[in-house]
C-alpha cells in the first residue's frame, strides 16, 4: 500500500488537515473522509456530472479527479447553499419553484454548476444553460424546467446579493 | 362488447369545491433533495460496516470450472470472499415470478448466462480493497458459443440457456380474443406491417444498493435499501434471505430515480445479504454504473411483430392480429408480466371488435428483462400506431381522420376491450382536437413545404395512444392456465394519526422513488380536513409496519394513495365529529369538520379545534361516547376498486388496468438525409389523465416522459456483438441518455375526462410521457422522409439507421 499524501484543503469554509490514500477520489474522500453526500456517483467515469462541485470555483466532476490534487485548494459542494436556518439559496429557490428536480439525484450536481455559471453569465439565456449544463445527465425531468430554473435564478440570486444590475437585453424573455 | 358493470364510483361532490386537489402546491419533497440532506442508500452508514464489490464474468456463456479465491482472501482489509457455491450456502434462489424451470441465483453457480453475471463477491473494509480483492480471483471458464439472435435461438438443434428446458422458447401462447378469422374474412382491407423494438432500460441516475445487517443470534436481518416492495413482497426477500418474515425489517431509503427498475432489485439485495451473513458485520452492496448497465433488473421489451389490421373499405377497424418474439435473455424473471400489462391495452384508443395476440418469450444470453416504464406496452403502441399510419396512407385517408373515425367514443364507457380489460373513461376526440389546435400543424405544413423546397427534411409527427394505468399484479402470470397465484388487488395502505395537540401526520407504506407522495397526500388530507398542505407531516414506514403497500408503479400512486388517505382521513374525521359532537351534546350528524375545525351546522360560533378535540380523545375516554376507544389513529388499506378474475379459458382477462389516461403527441423533427441525425424542432402534447391532483406535477412527468422517449426513439439501445456476445454499451459512453442538447421545447395541455372508478376521479400520468413519444416522432421521421419513401419500423432510429434507411429507399 503507498504511502498516504498529507492533503490540506478548505471545503465548504472548514479547514482539513488530513492524509489521504494516492489513489482517493474526490468524490470517495468528500462523501467518505468528510461525510458531505451532497455529491453523488452517477457513473464514475465522468459522463453524468451528478458528482460536480466547485474546486477553486470551477465546476468539476469529483469522480475524475484524485484528492490529493485537492491540496491547497478551496472546495465548494451543496451543503454550502442553504442556510443552518432553513433558508434555501436562491439557486435552490429557482429549482424548487420552477419544479427543476423530481428525484434530486442529479440535482446537487446541477446545482453546482449553476453557482459557476451564474458566476460568469449573471442572467443567463436558455442557450447558455444548455451550454454550461448540458454533460450534466437528469433521468426525470425532460431538462425543460432546469433550464426554467437556472434563468430564474439568476435575477433571483442577483437581488438577494443586491450586486447586479441587468443591463438591458440580458434579462431572460 | 361494449358494456361492463360498473363498480362503485367515487362521490361526485368530491370533485367539486375542491380547495387543494388540482392545485400545482410546490413539491414537499424538494428541500432535503436540494440540500443534499435526503438519504439515499449511498448515503447510509451503520457501525461496522464492510463495504461490497462483485467479479463479474466476461463470458455471455460459460461453465465455471473453478474459482480460486486464495489470494483475495489474504489481502489485508478483506473480511469475506464468496463464490456462488458459498452463497448458496447462505441464501436461497431469487424468486422468480414464472412456472417455468428458470432458477436464478443472485451470485452464478457452475454456469454463467449472460456478460456481466456475477460470479463472486468480496466484502472488505474499503470499496477500494474490495474491488482489489476482486481483481485477485481466479476464474477458471470453459467458454460456450453465446446464444445472441433470438431467431437463431429459436430454432430446434440451438444451444440451450437453460438445461431444464427443452428449447430456448420458455413461453408460447396465441389467444384469440373474439372472432378474429370471422373480422378478417370480411375485411375489405387488411394493412401488414411488422416491426423491431429493441431492448433499453430505465437507467435511473442512481444505480440498486443495499446495506445489509445480519445478526446471527436473533436470527433478524435489517436491510436499508432503494427497493420498492417491502411492504408489498417482503416474503420475496425473506425467502431467498433465509430469514423469517417477522425476522426482517427493510428500511426504505429516498430513491435517485426507478422508472420501475427499482420494484425488487433482487440480486442486490441477495449479494448484500450473503456478504453480510458471510462476514458478520454489516454490508454496503451498491452497484457502480457498469453493475447496473452490465446485470441490472430493468431492462425493457426486446420485440419483433408481425402484424397485421383488419378493416372495411371506410377505413373501419375491426381485427387486429400481432405475433410477436420477445427476446428475454437469459432468466424470465417476471414471466410473461410485459405481455400481461401489454394485454391492457393492446387495441389503443379504438373500437377493434377482436384480437390475436402471439407470443414466444425466448431466453438468449443477454440481461433477462424487468421492468421499465411503459412495462411491455411501450411497443404495443408503436406497432398499433405504425398499422394505424399505414392504413391510412393505404387508404387515402388523413392520419387524423382514420383516428376520429375509429375512436371509442365518450358514450360507450366503460368500455370492454377484447381482452377483457376494461376503459373507464375517455374523449379522444377532445385530445386530438386539442392537440391539432395547440400544435398549429397548418403552420409547420407551410413551414415543411418551405424546407422542402430549401432540399431540408421537416416532418410533423401524429400519435393518439392509451396509458393504461393503477396496475394489479395479475398481469405478471394470467396467461398461464393454472396460475401459481389468483388475481390480486394490489393494495396500498396508510396510517393516520392526529395528535393530542390536533397535528395530522401521515406515514405512508411506499418508499419516495422520485415522485411526489409527500405531496399528494398533503393534499388529500388539506382537502378532507379543511386544513393547509403545509401543516400536515409526512413520514415513511419500514416493513414492520404490516400494511399492504405496493408502491409505485404501474402508474398507479396517486390513483391508491388518494383512495387510502381519503379512507384513512374519513375514519378518523367520523370519530372526530362523534367525540365533538357528544362534548357539544349534539348529534352527530348535525356537526361537521369544516376549516380544521368541528362545528355544530350551522353555528360555527360554538366551533372546537381539532386540537381541543384530539386532546379528549387522547386522554379524557369518560368524556366521550361510550364505547369509543382512546386515541385518534387508523391504517386504511385501500385495494384495487375495480379487478375481475381472468376466465378459465383465457379469452378473457377480466379488468385489471381500467384507469386509463390518454394522450396524443405532435412532435415536430427535422432529418439531416446526410448524417442521420433527426432533431426535435418542437414537441406538443395534450394529456388527460382525468382529475389533475397538482398539474405541475403531471406536467413533470409527462415531460420527463417525453425525453425518456425521445431516447427510446433515437439513442437508447443495449447492444451485444452478433458473434461473442458481449456488451457494447456497458457504460454511459456507449448507451446513450438524452442530454440537455436533445430535449426539445416541450408544450404541454390538459384535458380532464375524470375516473368513474377512483376517488377524486384520478387516473395515472406517470408513464404516458414514455408510452407515447417513441411512435410519435416514428411518425414524424415518416412524415419528413415522405418524398424518399422511408418507412420506420424500427427503434431506436439512430443515425446509421436513418442513413442505412435512406439508402434502401432510394435503391428501391
Amino acid at each position: 500500500m503507498p504511502e498516504k499524501i498529507r492533503l490540506n484543503v478548505t471545503v465548504n469554509d472548514v479547514a482539513h488537515d488530513v492524509l489521504v490514500e494516492p489513489r482517493t477520489l474526490v468524490l470517495d474522500f468528500l462523501r467518505d473522509e468528510l461525510e458531505l453526500t451532497g455529491a453523488h456517483a452517477g457513473c464514475e467515469h465522468g459522463v453524468c456530472g451528478a458528482c460536480t462541485v466547485l474546486v477553486d470555483g470551477e465546476a468539476t466532476r469529483s469522480c475524475l479527479m484524485f484528492a490529493a490534487q485537492l491540496d491547497g485548494a478551496e472546495v465548494r459542494t451543496v451543503e454550502s447553499l442553504a442556510g443552518a436556518d432553513g433558508a434555501l439559496h436562491p439557486i435552490q429557490e429557482a429549482f424548487h419553484r420552477e419544479h427543476g428536480l423530481q428525484c434530486g439525484f442529479c440535482t446537487p450536481g446541477m446545482l453546482m454548476a449553476t453557482v459557476e455559471l451564474l458566476e460568469h453569465t449573471p442572467l443567463p439565456e436558455p442557450d447558455d444553460v444548455r451550454e454550461a449544463l448540458g454533460g450534466n445527465l437528469c433521468r426525470c425531468t425532460g431538462y425543460q424546467n432546469i433550464v426554467n430554473a437556472v434563468c430564474a435564478a439568476g435575477p433571483l440570486l442577483a437581488a438577494s446579493q443586491g450586486t447586479v444590475t441587468p443591463q438591458a437585453g440580458e434579462v431572460a424573455a | 362488447m361494449t358494456t361492463v358493470d360498473k363498480p362503485v364510483g367515487p362521490d361526485p361532490s368530491a370533485l367539486q369545491d375542491r380547495r387543494w386537489v388540482g392545485k400545482s402546491i410546490p413539491r414537499k419533497e424538494d428541500p432535503k433533495l436540494l440540500t443534499g440532506r435526503a438519504q439515499y442508500v449511498g448515503d447510509v452508514s451503520v457501525a461496522g460496516m464492510l463495504h461490497g464489490a462483485v467479479l463479474r464474468s466476461p463470458h455471455p456463456n460459460a461453465r465455471i470450472r473453478s474459482i480460486d479465491t486464495s489470494k483475495a482472501e489474504v489481502l489485508p482489509g478483506v473480511v469475506a470472499v464468496i463464490t456462488g457455491a458459498d452463497a448458496a450456502e447462505l441464501i436461497d434462489p431469487m424468486a422468480a415470478f414464472c412456472a417455468e424451470p428458470v432458477p436464478q441465483t443472485a451470485i452464478a453457480v457452475e454456469r454463467v448466462r449472460f456478460p456481466g453475471e456475477a460470479v463472486a463477491a468480496v466484502a472488505a473494509t474499503t470499496r477500494y480493497i474490495a474491488e482489489d480483492a476482486c481483481a485477485l480471483i481466479d476464474v477458471d471458464y470453459e467458454v460456450l458459443p453465446a446464444i445472441v439472435d433470438p431467431l437463431a435461438a429459436m430454432r430446434s438443434g440451438s444451444p440451450l440457456v437453460h438445461d431444464t428446458l427443452e428449447s430456448n422458447i420458455v413461453f408460447a401462447r396465441s389467444i384469440d380474443f373474439g372472432e378474429v378469422e370471422g373480422d378478417f374474412a370480411r375485411a375489405d382491407h387488411v394493412t401488414h406491417g411488422t416491426a423491431r423494438w429493441h431492448r433499453m432500460g430505465a437507467q435511473p441516475m442512481e444505480t440498486a444498493g443495499t446495506v445489509a445487517s445480519w445478526d446471527p443470534f436473533g436470527q433478524t436481518m435489517t436491510l436499508w435499501s432503494n427497493s420498492n416492495f417491502y411492504n408489498f413482497l417482503p416474503w420475496v426477500f425473506a425467502g431467498m434471505l433465509k430469514v423469517g418474515t417477522n425476522r426482517l425489517r427493510i428500511i426504505p431509503c429516498t430513491v435517485g430515480g426507478s422508472f420501475g427498475s427499482k420494484h425488487l432489485i433482487t440480486k442486490v439485495v441477495g449479494i448484500a445479504g450473503a456478504l453480510t451473513k458471510a462476514s458478520g458485520r454489516p454490508v454496503k452492496f451498491m452497484e457502480d454504473r457498469v453493475d447496473n448497465l452490465a446485470a441490472n433488473d430493468n431492462v425493457g421489451p426486446d420485440r419483433l411483430y408481425d402484424a397485421a389490421l383488419a378493416m372495411t373499405g371506410d377505413g373501419e377497424f375491426l381485427s387486429l392480429k400481432l405475433d410477436i418474439i420477445d427476446d428475454y435473455g437469459a432468466y424470465f424473471q417476471f414471466a410473461h408480466g410485459q405481455h400481461g400489462n401489454a394485454l391492457s391495452q393492446p387495441t389503443g384508443p379504438y373500437r377493434i371488435g377482436s384480437l390475436r395476440y402471439g407470443i414466444q418469450c425466448v431466453l438468449t444470453n443477454k440481461v433477462q428483462q424487468g421492468f421499465f416504464r411503459g412495462a411491455g406496452a411501450d411497443p404495443g403502441n408503436l406497432i398499433l400506431e405504425r398499422l394505424v399510419d399505414r392504413a391510412a396512407e393505404e387508404l387515402g385517408m388523413e392520419r387524423a381522420e382514420i383516428r376520429r373515425r375509429n375512436f371509442i367514443r365518450p358514450a360507450q364507457f366503460p368500455y370492454k376491450v377484447p381482452t377483457g380489460n376494461t376503459y373507464d373513461s375517455g374523449n379522444y376526440d377532445g385530445v386530438l382536437d386539442r392537440a391539432l389546435a395547440l400544435a398549429d400543424v397548418d403552420h409547420w405544413r407551410a413551414e415543411q413545404e418551405q424546407a422542402r423546397e430549401e432540399g431540408r427534411y421537416i416532418g410533423i409527427g401524429l400519435a393518439s395512444c392509451q396509458e393504461r394505468s393503477g396496475y394489479n399484479a395479475t398481469e405478471w402470470w394470467f396467461l398461464y392456465d393454472t396460475p401459481p397465484l389468483p388475481a390480486t388487488s394490489t393494495p396500498e395502505s396508510v396510517k393516520i394519526d392526529v395528535s393530542a395537540f390536533g397535528q395530522v401526520r401521515v406515514e405512508l407504506g411506499c418508499p419516495l422513488w422520485g415522485n411526489s407522495p409527500e405531496t399528494v397526500v398533503s393534499q388529500v388530507v388539506a382537502e378532507e380536513f379543511g386544513i393547509d398542505p403545509s401543516d400536515v407531516a409526512v413520514t415513511y414506514s419500514d416493513s414492520s409496519s404490516g400494511a399492504i403497500s405496493a408502491g409505485p408503479g404501474g402508474s398507479r400512486l396517486t390513483i391508491m394513495l388518494s383512495g387510502a388517505v381519503r379512507g384513512a382521513s374519513r375514519t378518523i374525521k367520523d370519530k372526530m365529529v362523534r367525540i365533538a359532537a357528544h362534548s357539544m351534546e349534539a348529534d352527530p350528524a348535525d356537526v361537521e369538520l369544516v376549516d380544521g375545525e368541528l362545528r355544530p351546522k350551522g353555528s360555527p360560533s360554538k366551533a372546537m379545534s381539532m386540537g381541543d378535540v384530539a386532546m379528549l380523545a387522547h386522554l379524557f375516554k369518560e368524556t366521550n361516547p361510550e364505547g369509543e376507544d382512546s386515541g385518534l389513529v387508523t391504517t386504511f388499506t385501500y385495494d384495487h376498486p375495480f379487478v375481475s378474475l381472468p376466465s378459465e379459458d383465457r379469452r378473457d382477462m377480466g379488468a385489471f388496468y381500467p384507469f386509463v389516461s390518454h394522450a396524443c403527441h405532435i412532435p415536430i423533427v427535422e432529418v439531416d438525409v446526410e448524417t442521420g441525425v433527426v432533431k426535435i424542432l418542437k414537441y406538443y402534447a395534450v394529456n388527460d389523465c382525468g382529475t389533475l391532483m397538482n398539474p405541475r406535477l403531471v406536467e413533470g412527468q409527462v415531460m420527463g416522459g417525453i425525453v425518456q422517449g425521445i431516447g427510446a426513439a433515437l439513442m437508447e439501445e443495449y447492444r451485444y456483438d452478433a458473434d461473442d456476445g458481449s456488451l457494447q454499451t456497458g457504460t454511459f459512453r456507449e448507451y446513450l441518455l438524452p442530454s440537455m442538447h436533445e430535449a426539445p421545447e416541450i408544450v404541454i395541455e390538459h384535458q380532464e375526462t375524470p375516473s368513474p372508478f377512483s376517488e377524486y376521479g384520478v387516473k395515472g400520468a406517470g408513464e404516458g410521457g414514455r408510452l407515447v413519444a417513441p411512435t410519435a416522432i416514428a411518425s414524424a421521421i415518416d412524415d419528413a422522409l415522405k418524398p424518399l419513401g422511408v418507412t420506420v419500423n424500427e427503434l431506436p432510429m439512430t443515425p446509421e439507421r436513418v442513413v442505412a434507411a435512406i439508402a434502401a429507399a432510394r435503391r428501391s
